[in-house]
């Protein structure tokens, strides 16, 4: 909710002029609150609410021990979902440093988020290397990686762009940064851009948690 | 309030970007501050170092060398419409007064075909050649440690905090 819309409250109205002022204020506010359905009680996500996409209904990928998951399995949880390779220097040790915060942040209720980690790398991103590359942030994230045409199908999925880009003498990999939260029941309900924060994401998923 | 802890921090971290400011007198002082590396796992063959830049006279970063990299580049990420994307650049400004930043979510030296796994509290030798406009060059040596992998993006979180004493603080003595 916007802060600014509690502040009056907390505040005796001084004088006469001051009435109109914040009503003119408060007017806009109002308008958006009502536009935005808040009046609905419906929560206010951060991310971007996807309920009922009809895109990244399921996912089947062996993890880096060789065993093939799905996300079926982890009915119960609030799955934290996003893809990306070990070579990355910048937004994949961003994103799950920032999955680390929001578990921390989580407490108790940390236990039951699930941190998925796709890889759109599998040539480089060796089962080994992707385990290893995982546990050095948290032992109970969990590194996805399929063959290429695994990848390809994983990321078509999710609507999530990925292309090799040669740099001088290698590669990279340009790719979606976007992370998706599934409810407990196993259904996509967000995505949250890579600009937000982990108290950005701690409050939708607290949001979740209290459906 | 004087910190002695806190500044004893700034100290050694200065005496690290320290390195890089020995040079001849007469030079232009370039300064590196903050420098650090993504520290890898076992097989990952790249990862990026980061530092603040600033120099005098408008300066260029025109190029980099490390011992522990096969191949040093200069990268910038950019976030375009939800996706990512990095690419090699020729070059990193550094305009007087200014300075430039590098850090997660802009620029960074690209560190590939690592020779070795980079380790939390190893430190990662690096070359930077700056031109300035006069196509003059230096180079200038910096030492940059290496943060744990799964480290926070902000720097000041240095992983020996916990060194702190507070004997520093005069305000609040106890007899």
């Amino acid at each position: 909710m916007n802060p600014s819309l509690s502040q009056p409250r907390s505040h005796t109205l001084r004088t006469s002029r001051s009435v109109p002022l914040r009503m003119a204020l408060l007017l806009p506010l109002l308008l958006t609150s009502l536009l935005s359905g808040c009046s609905d009680n419906k929560p206010a996500f951060k991310g971007v609410d996807i309920t009922g996409a009809n895109y990244g209904r399921s996912l089947q990928l062996p993890d880096s021990s060789g065993k093939l998951r799905s996300l079926d399995e982890f009915k119960g949880k609030f799955i934290l979902l996003f893809f990306g390779f070990t070579q990355c220097p910048d937004v994949c040790p961003t994103a799950l440093t920032r999955a680390q915060e929001i578990k921390q942040q989580l407490g108790k209720d940390g236990e039951r988020l699930q941190v998925i980690f796709v890889s759109v790398d599998p040539e480089r991103d060796t089962p080994e290397l992707l385990g290893n590359y995982l546990a050095a942030f948290d032992r109970s994230f969990i590194g996805l990686r399929g063959d290429a045409e695994q990848t390809r199908q994983a990321a078509a999925a999710f609507k999530v762009f990925y292309e090799k880009v040669p740099t001088g003498s290698s590669y990279t990999i340009n790719h979606t940064a976007m992370s998706y939260l599934f409810d407990a029941q196993g259904r996509l309900r967000l995505a949250l851009r890579h600009t937000q924060t982990a108290e950005e994401h701690v409050a939708d998923l607290r949001l979740l948690m209290r459906e | 309030m004087y910190k002695s802890s806190r500044y004893s921090m700034l100290a050694l971290i200065s005496l690290l970007a320290g390195l890089a400011q020995a040079q001849s007198p007469g030079q232009s002082a370039i300064q590196v501050k903050e420098p650090w590396v993504r520290g890898t796992v076992a097989q990952q063959k790249a990862t990026g170092a980061f530092m603040q830049l600033s120099a005098p006279q408008d300066m260029r970063l025109i190029e980099a060398r490390s011992p522990v990299a096969g191949v040093v580049e200069l990268h910038e990420m950019a976030m375009d419409n939800n996706v990512m994307k990095m690419r090699a650049v020729p070059g990193i400004d550094i305009p007087a007064g200014k300075g430039a930043e590098l850090k997660p979510g802009g620029f960074h030296v690209m560190l590939l075909d690592l020779k070795k796994q980079l380790k939390e509290g190893d430190t990662v030798p690096l070359t930077l050649v700056l031109e300035g406009k006069d196509k003059k060059r230096q180079s200038i040596e910096v030492n940059a440690p290496v943060r744990a992998l799964g480290t926070r993006n902000s720097p000041g979180k240095a992983a020996n905090a916990e060194h702190n004493h507070p004997h520093g603080d005069h305000g609040s003595m106890k007899h």
